[in-house]
């Protein structure tokens, strides 16, 4: 009983961490490439990374807060100009390609020795250094509290306190009715119509360029904000922020759905979710001369994959997608 | 979008008399001048590789009447299209190669200027938009969209009024092309046929002044083709021009007041559906010689004519058996 009731705890506590939201928020982003605009980006974890390099080093600098968002922000719009301009006029496996090399070029030139002063290299920079400006802002106050009187006393502030964890989940609360309002115009249609048939919307007299550069660029920056809010509990470390980070991203999306509203945030929870469950649910059951904790954890993530390819083949449009649109992609 | 183009306005060249006045005298042979071209095309090549695709000299298409452009298979009449409408490049684009649309070159317009410019295409292999509604494919159509901008789109009350103008648009021409309860389906459920209609209403949504259709009758069964053939009429008697690419004869003649034929990429004749269609170079290159008989007629396997090829049969036997072994 005492067994259910932690790995319960764990889920939850895992559900609403403020890493989950910042990497719902990523999930958002990439939500409008590939579900919306039909963009295969194979590097939102760079987006992400710039966003936490523009916000850890700006304030590591003496800069106030506010800029460092606007630095991130703005090295993901230049990222995606500079990725988007020589690929968006190829065809969709071009972008893929770059995308997912300039990621990782990205992620080796934070680790250069040579800059340790500015991006603290390889270890990357510890949270303390960025997180005051944020955390002094919390009206919460100190101590701790406890979930509706259940569950584990919870910190206020802090590293991992609720503070972060009630910006963060403001943060993907807004993002998600941001993407509401642009699905719905006729701004988010010509996005679907870029998915569905390029030139067919060229034929209609629309600069299709443009609108998957503003694709690109808008999905960027979540990815950016998502990758702020990603570093705040935690430190700027650039091997968190690689290609694993990426494929979960890709798994939650696909998870929840594509081309859906909600489908990038409750993708992601499960996705967390289900794998402390897997993983709590090892540990009870089986004896640690079978699997030992380690162990577990990795069983945990070959279950991930598994499921993975179980919804691609037995659901592929998601949790939350339409099945009689993936009917007609032909 | 000129004044022309509101439906229900009748266009001079609306009268059968009056085309044929108009094009009576014009010199049937390739590359002639037109009384009032609308588009007009000089030195436009395209080669893959060795082949030449497209090779054409000068061609002029006359304003406010239905061109057919005919020609075999390989001829490049799909290959000349997507010059003319910016989704390919000519390899002549630095020698000479030009174009203009109602005066404006075109010969450095991407694909979607041109559409803007008044000049809307459909393709040979339909595009519809599969996973989005009918409805959305039309609306898609509509040009100058106050929500198409990313800044804008986020404000309903910036295009609401627009939208629910170019809903109702896209309505009439549902109604029109007899797709209206259909409206809310995904493009993808539509059949062959009615993807042509649905891209063909989705392409005058913009109220183009030109349509090109690319075999816009391929694969439509005979009654939709029908009502496919008065719908692109009624277009012309509204005022549009239409060029338009078929094989299938029949259509051509019933509904064309000027025939182009290409050739292994030129334009190897021009005139009137009856003057191309007797023009034994045309006969030779693309009808074939028994192109009016039906090829089901039972009159081939006539008793004269089942003689007459086994008297054949004996002649060319007995010729065999004079030769020495």
């Amino acid at each position: 009983m005492n067994d259910i009731q932690d790995i319960l705890n764990a889920m939850i506590r895992e559900a609403v961490s403020p890493q989950t939201a910042a990497v719902a928020i990523a999930v958002i982003g990439l939500n409008i490439h590939f579900g919306y605009t039909g963009l295969l980006n194979i590097g939102q974890s760079a987006f992400m990374l710039l966003g936490a390099y523009g916000f850890a080093v700006t304030i590591k600098e003496g800069q106030p807060m506010v800029l460092g968002i606007i630095v991130g922000l703005l090295l993901a719009f230049v990222f995606a100009l500079v990725l988007g301009v020589p690929t968006l006029k190829l065809r969709g496996d071009y972008l893929a390609i770059v995308t997912i090399s300039a990621a990782e070029i990205l992620r080796y030139v934070g680790r250069l020795a040579k800059l340790e002063d500015f991006t603290g290299a390889a270890q990357g920079i510890p949270g303390s250094q960025y997180r005051e400006p944020f955390t002094s802002l919390s009206f919460f106050g100190n101590g701790t509290f406890s979930f509706w009187g259940w569950g584990p006393d919870l910190q206020s502030t802090g590293v991992n306190g609720w503070w972060v964890r009630f910006i963060a989940w403001i943060l993907v609360a807004v993002c998600t009715y941001l993407v509401y309002l642009l699905v719905r115009s006729p701004w988010g249609r010509l996005l679907r119509g870029i998915r569905e048939d390029e030139d067919a919307i060229r034929s209609l007299g629309k600069n299709v360029f443009a609108i998957k550069m503003q694709a690109l660029i808008i999905g960027g920056m979540f990815g950016a904000l998502g990758g702020m809010v990603y570093i705040l509990p935690a430190s700027m470390q650039p091997d968190a922020m690689g290609r694993s980070l990426t494929f979960f991203c890709w798994t939650a999306l696909l998870l929840g759905g594509a081309a859906t509203v909600f489908g990038p945030v409750l993708g992601t929870i499960l996705f967390f979710a289900v794998r402390i469950f897997v993983q709590g649910v090892s540990d009870a059951v089986v004896p640690n001369s079978v699997m030992n904790t380690a162990q577990t954890a990795q069983f945990a993530w070959i279950c991930v994959g598994v499921a993975l390819m179980l919804l691609v083949i037995f659901r592929p449009q998601g949790i939350l997608g339409d099945k009689r649109e993936l009917r007609f992609n032909v | 979008m000129s004044e022309q183009m509101t439906v229900g306005t009748p266009s001079p060249l609306a009268d059968p008399a009056a085309r044929v006045a108009l094009m009576s005298g014009v010199d049937p042979t390739p590359g002639s001048a037109k009384p009032d071209p609308i588009l007009e095309v000089d030195h436009i090549t395209r080669n893959f590789g060795g082949m030449t695709a497209v090779h054409v000299d000068h061609l002029e298409v006359q304003r406010g009447i239905i061109t057919s452009l005919i020609g075999p298979n390989g001829a490049g009449k799909t290959t000349f299209f997507n010059l003319i409408t910016g989704f390919d490049k000519p390899s002549s684009a630095k020698t000479g190669a030009s174009w203009s649309f109602e005066g404006r070159k075109l010969d450095k317009t991407s694909a979607s200027s041109v559409a803007l410019a008044g000049m809307v295409r459909t393709f040979q292999l339909t595009k519809a938009l599969n996973r989005m509604t009918v409805m959305d494919n039309m609306m898609l159509g509509a040009r100058d969209q106050r929500g198409e901008n990313l800044v804008t789109c986020m404000f309903r009350g910036t295009w609401g009024k627009q939208e629910r103008v170019v809903e109702e648009q896209a309505k009439e021409l549902l109604a029109r092309f007899k797709l209206l309860e259909k409206r809310d389906d995904y493009a993808g459920s539509l059949s062959g046929g009615q993807r042509k209609l649905l891209e063909m209403a989705r392409a005058l949504m913009s109220r183009p002044t030109m349509i090109m259709l690319d075999e816009p009758m391929a694969g439509v069964n005979p009654a939709l083709t029908q009502s496919l053939l008065g719908h692109i009429q009624s277009l012309r008697d509204e005022g549009m021009t239409v060029l338009f690419v078929e094989h299938d004869m029949h259509v051509v003649r019933h509904i064309s007041d000027w025939v182009v034929v290409m050739a292994e990429g030129r334009i190897v004749a021009e005139g009137s559906a009856d003057t191309v269609m007797s023009n034994p170079a045309v006969i030779d290159a693309y009808l074939g010689a028994h192109h009016d008989t039906d090829l089901g007629d039972d009159a081939l396997l006539s008793d004269e004519a089942l003689e007459k090829m086994s008297e054949e049969v004996a002649a060319e036997d007995a010729e065999r058996e004079g030769e020495p072994a």
